[in-house]
């Protein structure tokens, strides 16, 4: 294995930069500053960043940049690279969560894996404030970390066809709302009444990259009152 | 979104299985999922829009598997690149890559495949007044994002373009596009990434001497290719981005490209990364066509890609 970090070729106008090998909530803040400073740096000469849990992905103008040139930049701001610790940008949510199995059809097979009682394991859920690895799989999908070891189960070993808008999952070590509907594998154990992406906004994405997350649990009343949709279904 | 009947515009008289709105793609916002969008074949599209004199980026139709039937309200210059849909004007069949005026009145028609999948028609000054989504019109159904009603809807009967009225003949001195030959069996230029090591050598071998059969599983997210099962000795792993290209190796051992529409993360090991000249001609490849893979340098694919650009 080589040194990290590293940049990989991840495409023709694409460098893969691989900053750790495993998942740690302290990535966040060296990968959150790698991307401010490509911001600041390459200007006009990027085109975009894809953030995740170990890596930066840094698609670059190869009209304005060769290859080697974005390569040697990259390499300089590495060199002087230090994590983001402010946090100036992050935010600490608030999301409340109707959790009960009417919207949470996994809950009662989490059960059977767990031997606790899903009211035990929304307990747990609830008690960890969770943090922003990563945006992906749809617009302003964010991957949460990490869950208690007792919540940390596999997805599902068939997909759903679909997953309702403002579902909440869980999967491995992570937990997230699909903001809109969607295929999906995770294990869904709740239902939220936040709206997560919304192209007008500023930013779009209401979750960002390294942001704080705790989950409220609301009672089926205060979820309607919130306007909440009970009548969409998970097939 | 759309324009009142009195304006210049072009209506949709039948929708066909999936015509949509591209611009170049949407740039800037993959830090929140959202995904590139843009034309599967940059090249078609591109030339589409060059051979009438329109700007970079211009947003153009495309049109997947033909069936689309439009009428002029008004009267511009159009251009119809990529697959041959057997286009027709009031009945008579058009010349690809080339310029045409569209008077109003007439009757343009998508028929079926002859070669290639993919068919581009550009206006000349593209259709104004659309808003764009996050920077984009690029039209991302999955994503509900873009498009000409914006929540990323496909044309349907009765949508009305707004056209760019215009007795103008487009440029004259324009370069002339290379024009691919559809039924040509593609060599694909695929630049190898770090993770080819993983691979086992036999794999590897098989990877770029073996062609490759375009499996039903093809759409705009990214089209799965058939043959030996290439092993990797390291999956899966923690996911990352993508870039448009990406050769992903699912456990399956059946490679997976990725192009516009892709997920903008994902987790399986990749062999490399198709470019974007050569993901521009796999979308024309229609299910059990054959592809064969050819490595290239990272150098050479900027020159090649440089030069479409100048060219184009």
């Amino acid at each position: 294995m080589s040194f990290l970090p590293r940049l990989e070729n991840a495409g023709m106008d694409t460098w893969l930069v691989r900053l750790f090998d495993s998942i740690d909530e302290a990535n966040i803040d060296w990968i959150q500053a790698l991307a401010n400073q490509c911001q600041a740096s390459f200007g006009s000469q990027l085109i975009d960043l894809v953030p995740s849990y170990t890596t930066l992905l840094v698609h670059y103008d190869c009209l304005k940049l060769s290859s080697d040139e974005a390569r040697q930049k990259l390499l300089s701001l590495l060199q002087q690279l230090q994590p983001d610790a402010s946090r100036n940008n992050a935010k600490l949510h608030e999301i409340p969560i109707w959790y009960d199995p009417q919207v949470g059809p996994d809950l009662p097979r989490l059960e059977q894996l767990t031997n606790l009682s899903w009211q035990q394991l929304v307990e747990l859920h609830v008690q960890t404030v969770y943090r922003v690895f990563a945006l992906g799989f749809a617009p302003g999908f964010a991957f949460m970390g990490k869950l208690p070891e007792a919540l940390q189960q596999p997805r599902l070993a068939t997909p759903r066809k679909q997953v309702a808008a403002n579902s909440l999952g869980i999967a491995e070590q992570q937990t997230a709302i699909y903001p809109s509907i969607s295929p999906g594998g995770w294990n869904l154990i709740g239902r939220g009444c936040t709206r997560l992406f919304d192209p007008q906004n500023q930013p779009p994405s209401l979750f960002q990259l390294g942001d704080q997350v705790r989950f409220q649990p609301i009672s089926k009343a205060e979820f309607l009152r919130l306007g909440g949709d009970i009548e969409a279904v998970s097939l | 979104m759309t324009c009142t009947s009195s304006e210049p515009s072009l209506e949709v008289i039948q929708a066909g299985p999936w015509a949509s709105l591209q611009d170049a793609g949407r740039f800037g916002v993959r830090q929140l999922g959202v995904t590139q969008g843009g034309p599967a074949d940059l090249y078609a599209w591109a030339w589409a829009n060059r051979l009438l004199g329109n700007r970079w980026g211009t947003e153009a139709i495309e049109i997947l598997l033909g069936g689309l039937q439009l009428e002029a309200q008004g009267k511009t210059w159009a251009c119809i690149t990529g697959a041959d849909l057997g286009a027709t004007l009031d009945g008579q069949p058009l010349e690809l890559w080339q310029p045409f005026p569209l008077h109003k009145g007439q009757h343009l028609a998508f028929g079926t495949p002859r070669q290639g999948l993919r068919a581009y028609l550009a206006v000349a000054g593209g259709f104004p007044g659309l808003k764009p989504v996050l920077g984009s019109l690029a039209c991302v159904t999955r994503e509900h994002l873009g498009g000409h009603r914006r929540e990323g809807q496909l044309l349907q009967q009765g949508d009305q373009l707004p056209l760019h009225e215009s007795a103008c003949s487009p440029p004259r001195s324009l370069p002339r596009p290379v024009i691919p030959d559809y039924k040509l069996t593609p060599e694909l230029a695929l630049i190898p990434g770090a993770q080819i090591r993983h691979f086992r050598g036999r794999s590897l071998f098989q990877a770029f001497n073996t062609p490759w059969q375009v499996d039903q599983r093809a759409d705009r997210m990214g089209i799965r290719l058939t043959g030996p099962k290439l092993e990797c000795k390291e999956q899966p792993m923690i996911s990352e981005g993508i870039a448009l290209g990406g050769v992903q190796v699912p456990t399956d051992g059946q490679p997976f490209v990725l192009l516009n529409d892709r997920q903008t993360i994902g987790g399986y090991p990749r062999l490399g990364t198709l470019t974007p000249l050569a993901c521009s001609r796999l979308a024309q490849c229609a299910p059990g066509s054959k592809v064969i893979f050819q490595a290239q340098g990272l150098d050479q694919a900027q020159r090649e890609y440089r030069s479409f650009l100048q060219n184009c």
